[in-house]
C-alpha cells in the first residue's frame, strides 16, 4: 500500500477521545479544525499513522457511537450502519441475499482478522483507491449518508470520490451508514480482481452490476480512486461481447508503480472485466 | 491529559488496570507492560500475522489496534491459550507435524489456525490455506501448517 519505509514504525502521540454519542462526536471533530481523524476499525488508519503518512492531533474512537451500528432494510433499500465490520457483513443473512457482490467481494478484503475489525464505513471514508467497497458502491448506486453539524444529508457514490484519498466528505462530517438498492431476481452481479497474493490490494479489479437499465461496472486498484466508465457500459448495454468494449479503457489514466506499470494495469483491467463478466450470477 | 487513557481489561484470564500512552499499540502493552512476549512484533502494519491474537473470542491485529480500544475486552494471547477449545490439539499437531522452524510466527499462526479450527472450518486444503494466507511464515513452506491443522480437524471428528 504505502512505500514509505525505514525509520519509526510507531505511531505519532494523538489525543484519544471516545465519545458516546454521533452529537458529541461531531462536536469534537468540527473543534479541531480539520486536525482530528475519526477511528472506526483502524485496519487501515493505524498502518497509515505508523508510516507516519497520518499524523492526526487526535482520534476520536467510533466504537460507541450506537447511531453507526444496524442493518436494517427498508422495502427496495437496504442501510447498513457505518461501524458494522466486515465480519458481520458476511454473518448477516440479510445482507447476504440482498447484495449478492458483498458475497463476491468479502473473501477478497485482507484476511480474517482484518476482516474482524475492520469497518464498511471506514473503507468507504478512506476512499482506497485499491479498497473493494468504494467500487461496490459505485457499481450498485449506493447512497452514502453524512452527518454533520448542520444536519444530516445523503450524497450519490458517483459523486463521493473525487481524487487521491479525496472523498466529498468534509473533515466535520461521519459517514453514519450507506444505502444499497437490494437485488431483484433478475439483476446480475460480476467481481474479479487481481492481486499478489490473496488478501492483498488489488493490482486491477472489476465490478460489475446489471440490471433492466443495462450494465453498471466500476473499477478499483487502477487509477487515483474508484471510478465508472460511462462509455464502456453503454458500449456493453449495445454489445455483449466484452472485446468490443475493451478500447474504453484507454479513457482510465492508469496508475504506473513498483507493483505494476500503466500498461500493465490496464491489461489487467481488461482481464478483470473480462472474468467479472465471465463469471457473473445466474 | 486524553494522551495517557485508563483501560481495564482481562488478559489471559486476569483483570488488569493500566495507564497508557493513547498511542501504544495492544501487542506492544502485552509485550513490553505484561511481559508477555509470546506475541510477535513483525511487520507493524497488519500485514505479516505474527502479532496476530484473539479479542473477545475472535482474531484480530495486535499492531492494529490500540491498548486503548482494548478497554473492557477480553484478549487470549498464545500464553493463554490452553483452555480454548481445540488449542491442545492444535499446540500437539503443531508440534508432531514440525509446523514450525524458527517459531517466529507460530503464536500468530496458532491464534488463526484456531480461529478456524474452533468456528467449524473444514480439511479443506485450499480453505486452510486462504484462512492462513494473512500469517507469513519464511521456514516451512506452509506444508506442515496445513497439515497440523487438517489433522486437528480429523482427530476432532472422531
Amino acid at each position: 500500500m504505502f512505500s514509505v519505509m525505514g525509520g519509526t514504525m510507531k505511531a505519532p502521540d494523538f489525543d484519544y477521545l471516545r465519545p458516546a454519542t454521533l452529537d458529541a462526536a461531531i462536536a469534537l471533530l468540527a473543534s479541531s479544525d480539520g486536525d482530528a481523524m475519526p477511528l472506526a476499525g483502524g485496519q487501515s488508519l493505524m498502518p497509515m499513522m505508523n508510516f507516519r503518512v497520518a499524523s492526526p492531533s487526535a482520534l476520536i474512537d467510533l466504537a460507541d457511537l450506537a447511531e453507526l451500528r444496524g442493518i436494517s432494510r427498508d422495502g427496495s433499500s437496504i442501510r447498513i450502519g457505518a461501524m458494522t465490520r466486515y465480519a458481520e457483513l458476511a454473518a448477516s443473512a440479510e445482507v447476504m441475499a440482498a447484495l449478492p457482490l458483498f458475497g463476491m467481494a468479502l473473501p477478497h478484503i485482507a484476511h480474517d482478522a482484518i476482516r474482524n475489525r475492520g469497518t464498511l464505513g471506514g473503507t468507504i471514508a478512506l476512499g482506497d483507491p485499491a479498497a473493494e467497497m468504494p467500487a461496490l458502491a459505485l457499481a450498485l448506486g449506493a447512497k452514502i449518508e453524512l452527518a454533520g453539524p448542520d444536519g444530516t444529508r445523503v450524497i450519490d457514490a458517483d459523486e463521493f470520490y473525487l481524487g487521491y484519498y479525496e472523498t466529498a466528505r468534509a473533515p466535520d462530517e461521519l459517514i453514519v451508514a450507506i444505502h444499497y438498492p437490494v437485488a431483484l431476481s433478475d439483476h446480475r452481479f460480476g467481481f474479479h480482481e487481481l492481486t499478489q497474493r490473496h488478501g492483498d490490494y488489488a493490482l486491477a479489479g472489476a465490478v460489475v452490476a446489471r440490471t433492466a437499465q443495462g450494465h453498471r461496472v466500476a473499477f478499483f486498484g487502477v487509477a487515483d480512486r474508484p471510478l465508472r466508465l460511462p462509455a464502456l457500459e453503454q458500449a456493453l448495454n449495445t454489445n455483449p461481447d466484452v472485446q468490443s468494449a475493451l478500447h474504453h479503457l484507454s479513457a482510465i489514466a492508469f496508475t504506473g508503480d513498483v507493483k505494476a506499470s500503466a500498461a500493465t494495469r490496464q491489461r489487467l483491467a481488461a482481464v478483470a472485466l473480462t472474468r467479472a463478466l465471465q463469471g457473473m450470477t445466474q | 491529559m486524553t494522551r495517557t487513557v485508563a483501560i481495564d481489561l482481562t488478559v489471559n484470564g486476569e483483570r488488569i488496570t493500566a495507564s497508557v500512552p493513547s498511542r501504544l499499540n495492544l501487542v506492544d502493552f502485552l509485550r513490553n507492560d505484561l511481559g508477555l512476549t509470546g506475541s510477535h512484533v513483525g511487520c507493524e502494519h497488519g500485514v505479516c500475522g505474527a502479532c496476530t491474537l484473539t479479542v473477545d473470542g475472535v482474531a484480530v491485529r495486535g499492531c492494529l489496534m490500540l491498548a486503548a480500544q482494548a478497554n473492557g475486552c477480553t484478549v487470549t494471547t498464545v500464553e493463554g491459550l490452553s483452555d480454548q477449545g481445540l488449542s491442545t490439539a492444535l499446540q500437539a499437531a503443531f508440534t508432531k507435524r514440525n509446523a514450525l522452524q524458527c517459531g517466529f510466527c507460530t503464536p500468530g499462526m496458532l491464534a488463526s489456525a484456531l480461529a478456524y479450527v474452533n468456528a467449524g472450518g473444514t480439511d479443506d486444503r485450499d480453505a486452510i490455506r486462504a484462512h492462513i494466507s494473512g500469517n507469513y511464515c519464511r521456514c516451512t513452506g506452509y506444508q506442515a501448517v496445513v497439515e497440523a491443522i487438517c489433522d486437528t480437524i480429523k482427530e476432532a471428528r472422531t
